[in-house]
Order: structure tokens, then C-alpha cells, then sequence
């Protein structure tokens, strides 16, 4: 069973009921639920048509659902069990999808469940494992969302920026449970560059192939994190680099820059060096001035004072530095390194150790413990016992 | 039987070891640390007795409630307390005395010269939510 085929259609699907007069929010349960016989029934008995099959389970299990609810309701039920389809537009049905899962009302936690679900023909279970929340909770999460989108019409356009925002939050969970989200989120992004040719769009999909490129670089067989000078340079993948430079290209000559194609652009900039040593850090700086002016982003602020530790020496880093905000996530974990590559080693494992405190995550607690012991280790060499 | 295993930041009975914060050890001896730490929940993956490990970090604060119309009194960061907790795993194993076996085993970690840390665990049974009848 081409399980890949059978996701790709599950926004068309839900596109034909709502046509046909269901409500979203019904149309998308009964299209997980079709998702989820076709994914027990396929592999043994595969349909001749897989999008006809899935229309037309889905619409039983929702006119099942529309039964159920006017007998409960105890009403005479009005609903034509044959509805003709409306007229197709299934690429625009596809796009106002995302629009509508990615609806700036949504908080971003529910908008990435929805997406994953009604855009990414994941099923609630598969989405509850990569979050690693109970599947209960995750069902909850959804639907809640689709309650507070109800009356929103499908047949308008959306936000695009948070339809981006969403995908790349997808693509940063990154890879836990059987669901591999960074490649879902290219995926997704993939398919909207085929509905809208806005050079945001290329630059984020840019982006996110760029940054997956150096996937298995990004820590080593024993699961330790290896930052970017570190890592084995031979063991990016080319052929997405490639892809990805290509298309990020292609998008600038557009000439309407926008924050992912820069950040894309700075990602480009890495994949370019063949070593470290080589990286055209002064470049970096310059597309970090870029993206500094598009967002104003303190986070932007605080790496562009690790490009220029780097373009123009530890001391004009940690200048830049100053005038960031020091509640920035990492803070303390850059101050760290510019203080090391100042030659500051005491202060330099201070921070290290500091910073390993307030990591977000475990690979990164243990990779700034190792950095701490690292320098004092330096600092205090052992005398052998 | 599920049982919780509690890892300290500090708190507990008197430590066997004294030892020096982990940012003060050698880097080989931060690695075979976590690696020990990493091959063990492996492990008891694949003997099926693990059900869920988390880390925390030694950061957040006591909450509580400080009446209606009013905001939540903070207490934290956690400076003054004298048991703070570093992590926690959940076990689900067939006794008692194969949970205290693990435990052991868990607190046998390498720490500086390699040598195990001999750490305290807390180990706690979970109560279940079935009501069975005793046999």
C-alpha cells in the first residue's frame, strides 16, 4: 500500500465533502476515519481507486454521523445521501485548507495538530506519539480547535505567514515516535510551493531543505551533539544542498525578500563552505543585517553576535552582544563561546556551566556540560593519578 | 508492577561520595556518564521494562494559589530547598526486588576516575487505577 499516495489525498477528500455541504469539522472526522480503515483494510483488499474509496467511506461515516445526530436530536433528518459534488477546484480546496489549520485565531500547538491531520493525512495517534502526549489529550487538542473555527467559511484566503510559522514548527519537533516530522514539514511545504508561487514560501521549503541536509552530521553514533564547525562535512547531503540552492535562487530573483529566504540564504552560506575555516562569515553578517531589519527579532540579534565573533573577532562578538537582550534562549550559551574565543576560559566554563542549567533540551544540557569540563579541563589539566 | 525511579539534584540520605558538579569533570568522564545513563534506558527498552524516562531541568519555582482576584504566589527560583529532583523513570517490572535491582544498577553510574557514583534513587511503587478484587 502506497501509504504516502493515501495521506496526499486526504485534504482533496475533505475538500469533496465540504462541497458536497458538510461542515468542516465534520468532513475532517469523517476523513480520519476513512484514513483509518483504509490504513487496516489496504493492505490486504486495495482499492481500484483510492480517492473514490476514500470519498465515499468518508461520506457514509458522515451521513452515518448526520443520522446520529438528528436521531439524538430527535428531528426528521434532511439530508440528500446522494449530494452531487460541487464544482472541483481541488487545488485551491487544498490551499484554503492550510489557510484554515494554520488560522491565526488558532493557538500554534493546535494549529500544528490540525494541519498534521487534515493537511497531512496523519492520524490522531501518529501525532499524539511524535508530541509525545497521550492520543486522548491530542484528539481533545483538535477538536477544540475545530470548534473555535466553526463558522469560518473555507472559500477565503488565509494568513500566510502563520501557515509558514506552522510548518516550520513542524519541521523544528524534528524526529520522535514512527513520524518523521522534519520530513512531513517538507512535505507540506513541498506541496504549497505547487499551489502558490509566493517567494516566502520557496525560501522557507529552501530553508528546511538546507537545514535537513546536515540531519545526520548533527550528532555523532554515540548521540552527542556536534555543532556546525564540528561536523563532518562529508556527510551532508548534496543532492537536497543542491535542491534546496536551487530553489532558494530561483525565489531571490524575485526580488521580494522576505525572512525565510535570508535565513535560507544563511543556510546556503554554510552549505557552500567546504570546511569551517572557509565560511564567508563577513556574507552571513550581511544577510543577518537583513533579516535584523525585516524582524527586529532578538533572537536574530543574538546569532548575528556569533557571526561577527567570527567575521570580525571575539571582541567585536561580544560588543554585539551587549546590546542583546539576555533572556534570549542560549544567551549565556553564546557569551560562553565568544568569551572562549576570547581566551577568557574561566568566565568561558562559568557560562558553559550556567548555560547547561538552563538548556531546553538534553542532548544540548549534556553537549554544554561536555563544554564546561572541556575548558576547565584546559584550565586545570589532572595530574595522573 | 510500575514503579517511579526519582533522580536528586540534591536531597536524600547522606551521599556515599563526595563528588565535584559534573562540569567539573573531565570530558571523557561526562561522556561515559551519559552513555551509562543512555545504554540503560536502552536496555530496559528492549527488555520491555521501560515505560517512560524524563530529565528536568534544576530551574521553575513552588506555585500556589493565594485566593480568588488574587495572582499566584511564587516561591523559586528553587535557591533554598533542600531536595530538588533531576529526573524521573518509570519502570514496569515484575517485583519489588527486580525494581531494586534496577535501581541499583542505575545508581552505579560512572563519575569521576570512572568510578561508580553510588547515588541514591528513589523508588517509588505506583498505585494503579483498577479496582481489582485481592485474590
Amino acid at each position: 500500500m502506497n501509504v504516502s499516495l493515501l495521506r496526499d489525498l486526504v485534504p482533496a477528500v475533505i475538500g469533496v465533502l465540504v462541497r458536497r455541504g458538510a461542515d468542516f469539522a465534520s468532513a475532517e472526522d469523517a476523513v480520519q476515519e476513512a484514513l483509518i480503515k483504509a490504513l487496516s483494510t489496504w493492505p490486504d483488499d486495495p482499492p481500484r481507486d483510492a480517492k473514490a474509496w476514500l470519498v465515499a467511506v468518508a461520506w457514509r461515516k458522515h451521513l452515518d454521523e448526520v443520522r446520529a445526530e438528528a436521531s439524538r436530536r430527535g428531528r426528521e433528518l434532511a439530508v440528500d445521501a446522494l449530494a452531487p459534488d460541487g464544482p472541483a477546484l481541488a487545488t485551491d480546496d487544498t490551499l484554503r485548507l492550510y489557510f484554515l489549520c494554520a488560522h491565526p485565531t488558532l493557538p500554534p500547538a493546535a494549529a500544528v495538530a490540525l494541519t498534521l491531520r487534515a493537511v497531512g493525512g496523519l492520524t490522531t495517534r501518529q501525532i499524539a506519539a511524535a508530541y509525545l502526549v497521550p492520543e486522548a489529550t491530542m484528539a481533545q487538542r483538535i477538536s477544540r480547535a475545530k470548534k473555535r473555527l466553526a463558522g469560518q467559511p473555507l472559500d477565503q484566503p488565509g494568513d500566510l505567514g502563520t501557515v509558514l510559522r506552522v510548518l516550520y514548527l513542524v519541521f523544528n519537533e524534528g524526529y520522535s515516535g514512527d513520524v518523521d516530522l522534519a520530513a512531513e514539514a517538507i512535505r507540506l511545504a513541498r506541496q504549497l510551493t505547487t499551489l502558490t508561487d509566493e517567494p516566502e514560501v520557496a525560501g522557507l521549503l529552501a530553508l528546511m531543505l538546507l537545514q535537513h541536509a546536515r540531519r545526520a552530521s548533527r550528532t555523532d553514533p554515540g548521540g552527542r551533539l556536534v555543532p556546525l564547525a564540528a561536523q563532518d562535512r562529508s556527510r551532508w547531503d548534496t543532492t537536497l544542498i543542491a535542491e534546496g540552492v536551487t530553489i532558494l535562487q530561483t525565489a531571490l530573483a524575485r526580488d521580494r525578500l522576505g525572512e525565510y529566504q535570508a535565513q535560507a540564504a544563511i543556510a546556503a552560506l554554510h552549505a557552500d563552505a567546504c570546511s569551517a575555516e572557509e565560511t564567508d562569515w563577513v556574507q552571513i553578517v550581511e544577510w543577518y543585517d537583513e533579516l535584523l531589519t525585516l524582524t527586529g527579532s532578538p533572537v536574530v540579534r543574538l546569532n548575528r553576535a556569533v557571526a561577527l565573533g567570527e567575521a570580525d573577532g571575539a571582541q567585536a562578538g561580544l560588543a554585539a552582544l551587549a546590546a542583546v537582550d539576555p533572556s534570549v534562549p542560549r544567551f549565556t550559551a553564546v557569551s560562553a563561546h565568544l568569551h572562549e574565543r576570547a581566551g577568557d576560559l574561566a568566565r568561558a566554563a562559568d557560562l558553559y556551566a550556567e548555560a547547561s542549567h538552563a538548556a531546553p533540551s538534553l542532548p544540548e544540557r549534556d553537549h554544554l556540560t561536555r563544554q564546561a569540563a572541556r575548558v576547565r579541563h584546559h584550565l586545570r589539566p589532572r595530574t595522573p593519578p | 508492577m510500575k514503579y517511579l525511579l526519582l533522580k536528586h539534584y540534591r536531597g536524600g540520605p547522606k551521599p556515599a561520595h563526595d563528588y565535584a558538579p559534573m562540569d567539573q569533570w573531565t570530558p571523557e568522564e561526562v561522556d561515559a556518564h551519559v552513555q551509562y545513563m543512555r545504554d540503560f534506558a536502552v536496555r530496559l527498552q528492549e527488555t520491555g521494562e521501560l515505560v517512560d524516562e524524563r530529565a528536568l531541568s534544576p530551574e521553575g519555582a513552588f506555585i500556589r494559589s493565594d485566593g480568588e482576584g488574587r495572582p499566584p504566589v511564587t516561591d523559586g527560583p528553587f535557591v533554598e530547598t533542600k531536595d530538588l529532583i533531576a529526573g524521573w523513570m518509570v519502570i514496569d517490572v515484575e517485583s519489588w526486588d527486580r525494581a531494586v535491582e534496577l535501581a541499583g544498577e542505575l545508581s552505579a553510574a560512572p563519575g569521576p576516575g570512572g568510578r561508580p557514583i553510588q547515588e541514591w534513587l528513589e523508588v517509588r511503587p505506583l498505585l494503579t487505577m483498577s479496582l481489582t478484587d485481592p485474590e
